[in-house]
């Protein structure tokens, strides 16, 4: 344990450590992001919430 | 045409959005009118009459803090709080007082470094020359930005976080943590003005860096992707090409881009890996870039008729154009060997050119295009004095960069030119000489942009003026149905 943390804590290792961390990272965000057709369906339907604010437009201007 | 917008006040809140538009207005033509002087300064020296103020080592931070922050900042604070609000169908949150904390202090330290510059006060830090007194006004009008923009949205009435204020809020965190590490510093005392940095040697040029390029990448980059990610589906009138690439875009961004700094400092007393490093993230920021860049384009798939019909959109595409072109041509500049010729020429204020006035501001015009006619609830004034600014600045932009390529990679050549006996060929004077048509033609392209603005200040100062005519008819028509 004691040389887990003493690797961890030598800053010549960083650039590893960063690695390790950061890329599985970013490969879990690909994966979540392009995987599960529902979850497809429901990230893709954000993309009308510009849009969804037309309705409060047509409010400001005395619910016409 | 205008109608009352009674509605609008109760449902958002407007007034801080159009405070901040309009200085960020009065900021772009000081700032760019500023620039278009100091270019013509480098290309006519006698314009300085010998003045020190306004020579251009004390005018430049003049410029460059008018533009990015005086015209960028408060174009930020007004996009975000339109954007927010309206994403999260909420009102801004805070108090009257918070909203005019920020406004007068962001403006007001502006003014207090401006003055600063010119009287010689500056700690010689690239884009955060502003003394200590001044940069903990800023970190106190950041804190309140930063409450009233997340308060905004833990009081959504949407259940999603649109991804515009994913990225406005990563440049809001972004800078906080840049500006207060990067001007880390013990002043001389605390009736003067002068400041010694926390850090030295290397690791300051170092640590500048990692502030100077990340103020690129989350001020000048995210923030204005969040600014692309609402207004262009707005203006298209369609959804965003693909919300999952936005995803992918923001966080391959945001991971890149605090890695690149050090390729500003190529070929210097550095470690080398930290060279290399910054060199392969920047060809690996590529990628999101231009991932973001084909995601704004093709938001237009199927309605590309508007680039030939809608002057405001031909403002946003070509902003995208130009981010692509110098996202493309950044990582290019951070290879060391391309590097070598490119540094310390008239090269590196092109491709700034080329992101600051293709990129960020034709997305902020086209923005406020957009965005002030709604704001006060009428329709623009004119647009065919939109589509001449555009074509005006476009000619501008282009004329400025590809002066700017010509002296930057001539001065490059020459300054690296040898003899046969291995002496250097040219002499400084010579690379002086050879560049002087370039800087005129660059000062000759400014000049154009600076002029769009006029016009563009001149189209929304007849379309405020109008709507304020047009509520008092409004409402007699209003009685009148009652």
């Amino acid at each position: 344990m004691t040389e887990i943390w003493m690797w961890l804590t030598d800053l010549g290792n960083s650039k590893i450590l960063a690695l390790l961390i950061f890329f599985p990272l970013f490969v879990g965000m690909l994966l979540y992001v392009y995987t599960g057709k529902q979850r497809s369906e429901r990230l893709e339907s954000y993309k009308n919430i510009p849009l969804d604010d037309e309705p409060n437009d047509i409010a400001q201007k005395g619910g016409k | 045409m205008a109608h009352s917008s009674a509605g609008s006040v109760e449902q958002y809140n407007y007034d801080i959005v159009k405070k901040f538009a309009i200085a960020s207005l009065i900021w772009g033509i000081a700032g760019m009118f500023t620039g278009v002087w100091l270019a013509s300064e480098l290309a006519w020296p006698f314009l300085n009459f010998d003045i020190a103020q306004i020579t251009f080592g004390r005018l430049r931070p003049v410029h460059t803090s008018g533009v990015i922050f005086g015209f960028g900042g408060n174009a930020l604070f007004a996009t975000s709080f339109y954007v927010v609000q309206r994403t999260c169908q909420a009102r801004l949150a805070g108090s009257r007082n918070a909203h005019y904390f920020m406004f007068y202090g962001w403006n007001g330290a502006l003014i207090i470094a401006g003055i600063g510059y010119m009287m010689g006060i500056t700690q010689a830090r690239e884009y955060a020359e502003p003394e200590w007194y001044v940069d903990i006004m800023i970190t106190l009008v950041w804190l309140v930005y930063f409450w009233v923009f997340v308060t905004t949205i833990t009081r959504r009435n949407q259940p999603h976080i649109y991804v515009a204020n994913w990225f406005y809020m990563a440049f809001i965190l972004a800078t906080a943590i840049l500006h207060i590490f990067n001007n880390l510093a013990v002043p001389v005392s605390f009736t003067g003005a002068k400041s010694y940095s926390l850090f030295a040697g290397a690791q300051d040029a170092m640590t500048q860096w990692w502030y100077g390029h990340n103020a690129v990448g989350f001020f000048l980059t995210a923030a204005f992707l969040g600014m692309m990610y609402y207004f262009v589906p707005k203006q298209a009138g369609r959804p965003v090409y693909s919300y999952r690439l936005s995803i992918v875009h923001f966080w391959a961004l945001g991971f890149m881009y605090m890695w690149v700094g050090t390729h500003h400092l190529h070929w210097t007393a550095i470690p080398d890996w930290t060279s290399s490093l910054a060199a392969v993230f920047s060809i690996l920021l590529l990628m999101p870039s231009w991932g973001g860049m084909i995601n704004g384009i093709m938001t237009l798939s199927g309605a590309w008729d508007k680039l030939r019909t809608d002057p405001i959109m031909m403002f946003m595409i070509t902003a995208l154009s130009f981010y692509g072109m110098s996202t493309f041509e950044g990582p290019m500049m951070a290879l060391k060997e391309v590097n070598a010729l490119s540094h310390y020429t008239d090269w590196t204020v092109g491709h700034v050119h080329s992101g600051a006035l293709g990129w960020v501001a034709l997305i902020t015009i086209g923005s406020f295009y957009h965005m002030i006619p709604k704001l006060w609830n009428t329709e623009l004034y004119s647009m065919r004095l939109v589509k001449l600014h555009f074509f005006v600045a476009t000619l501008g932009i282009i004329l400025y960069i590809t002066a700017m390529w010509s002296s930057g990679i001539g001065q490059g050549m020459m300054l690296r030119e040898f003899d046969e006996y291995g002496n250097l060929a040219n002499t400084f004077i010579s690379t002086v000489t050879f560049m002087h048509a370039p800087l005129v033609a660059r000062a000759i392209g400014g000049m154009f942009f600076v002029s769009g603005m006029l016009l563009m200040a001149f189209n929304i100062y007849m379309t405020i003026r109008n709507a304020k005519r047009e509520p008092a008819v409004g409402s007699v028509a209003q009685t009148v149905n009652a």
